[in-house]
């Protein structure tokens, strides 16, 4: 018998400090996964963001930043700038991407940066117990939207990849799932393309995961992926917002 | 001939394992507590098991190896 599945050599052999059923994890696989497969571990440089994912530079086996809170693509840009031929990522959630990180991750893709960006959305601040994110939905119940976020006063969720892939310097932006083995492939394919377009210095590569937060969502681990696959896709559909002709494979 | 390994002190007990089996051999061992305080998931039909790898792929803390 042959080894089929075994554990990535991308990611150091702790234990994750996430909720059971956290799709986190399953997203720092792929990761991992990619790094490892295309050799580019040695040389990669991963920036940690604010969140629940904050200390995952003790979990990727290669060199990671911590960034303060939003300003992971800022660090990226300078990491990337000094280091031309580093593979550098950047490593988000909605709320430290979308909320207070808003103009770095514009910026950032405006300027064509050579970095790429997994974010991470679950639609929801996780590590803070739960508040209401820019991400959040309409009618979502949250610490601080308790009676659902009203649209009146709290406004509409922002499409972070729609709008991203109106910038030219954004080359490649696109939105996975990881609720199913078939969607983990095509989200592995995704970060796989997005890494091989910065090798090739094409500019700035964006891949959004849809991900669930069971513990502050109030749901099972396995009904969450269900809630993403239905109400959360409804407002951010899965697919290809820019670059789908690239053509990166070597 | 296939067969799945858990590492059970990784595990939380999510269940995503469970779901995604297609051989519906994946189940919480509801007898047995492991360090973390979780019943872990396992298989006990493992001649069903045609090594897929669908619950290794889905458990979100690489608790599953995969041999065939
Ligand atoms: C400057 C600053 N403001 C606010 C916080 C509090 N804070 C920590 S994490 C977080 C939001 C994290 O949400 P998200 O990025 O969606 O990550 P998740 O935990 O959901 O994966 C906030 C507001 C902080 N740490 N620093
Ligand atoms: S709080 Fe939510 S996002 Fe954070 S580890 Fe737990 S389930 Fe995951
Ligand atoms: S390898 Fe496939 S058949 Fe075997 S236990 Fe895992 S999911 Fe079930
Ligand atoms: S998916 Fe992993 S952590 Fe969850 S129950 Fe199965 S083996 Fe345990
Ligand atoms: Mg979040």
């Amino acid at each position: 018998m042959a080894l089929v599945y075994q554990r990535t050599c991308g990611l150091l052999d702790v234990p994750f400090h996430y909720c059971p059923g956290c799709t986190h994890g399953i997203v720092h696989k792929l990761v991992a996964e990619v790094l490892c497969e295309l050799g580019l571990l040695d040389g990669a440089i991963g920036v940690s963001s604010v969140g629940c994912t904050y200390n995952n530079y003790e979990y990727f086996a290669c060199d990671m930043q911590q960034a303060a809170h939003g300003r992971a693509p800022a660090v990226a840009t300078g990491i990337k700038r000094v280091l031309p031929d580093a593979t550098v990522f950047t490593y988000q959630g909605d709320g430290d991407l979308a909320a207070i990180g808003t103009a770095e991750i514009v910026h950032a893709a405006a300027r064509g940066e050579r970095i790429t960006t997994v974010f991470v959305n679950n639609a929801i601040y996780g590590m803070t117990s739960g508040q209401m994110a820019p991400t959040t939905l309409v009618g979502q119940v949250t610490t601080t939207s308790p009676y659902g976020r009203d649209a009146a006063t709290q406004g509409f969720p922002i499409n972070v990849s729609e709008m991203l892939a109106t910038l030219r310097g954004a080359v490649y932006v696109e939105r996975v799932s990881v609720t199913s083995v078939k969607g983990i492939r095509a989200a592995k394919k995704a970060i796989r393309k997005a890494f091989l377009v910065q090798r090739k210095g094409l500019g700035f590569s964006f891949v959004e995961v849809l991900s669930t937060c069971p513990t502050n969502w109030g749901l099972s681990p396995v009904e969450s992926l269900k809630w993403v696959d239905t109400a959360m896709q409804e407002q951010y559909p899965l697919g290809v917002f820019k670059g789908a002709d690239l053509e990166v494979e070597p | 001939m296939a067969r799945v390994e858990f590492r059970e002190d990784r595990c939380k007990g999510c269940g995503l394992c469970v779901e995604v089996c297609p051989k519906h051999i994946v189940a919480m061992r509801c007898d047995v507590l492991n360090a973390k305080g979780f019943h872990p998931a396992g298989v006990e039909a493992m001649d069903q098991c045609i090594g897929c790898a669908f619950c290794a792929i889905m458990c979100p803390d690489e608790v599953i190896q995969v041999e065939k």
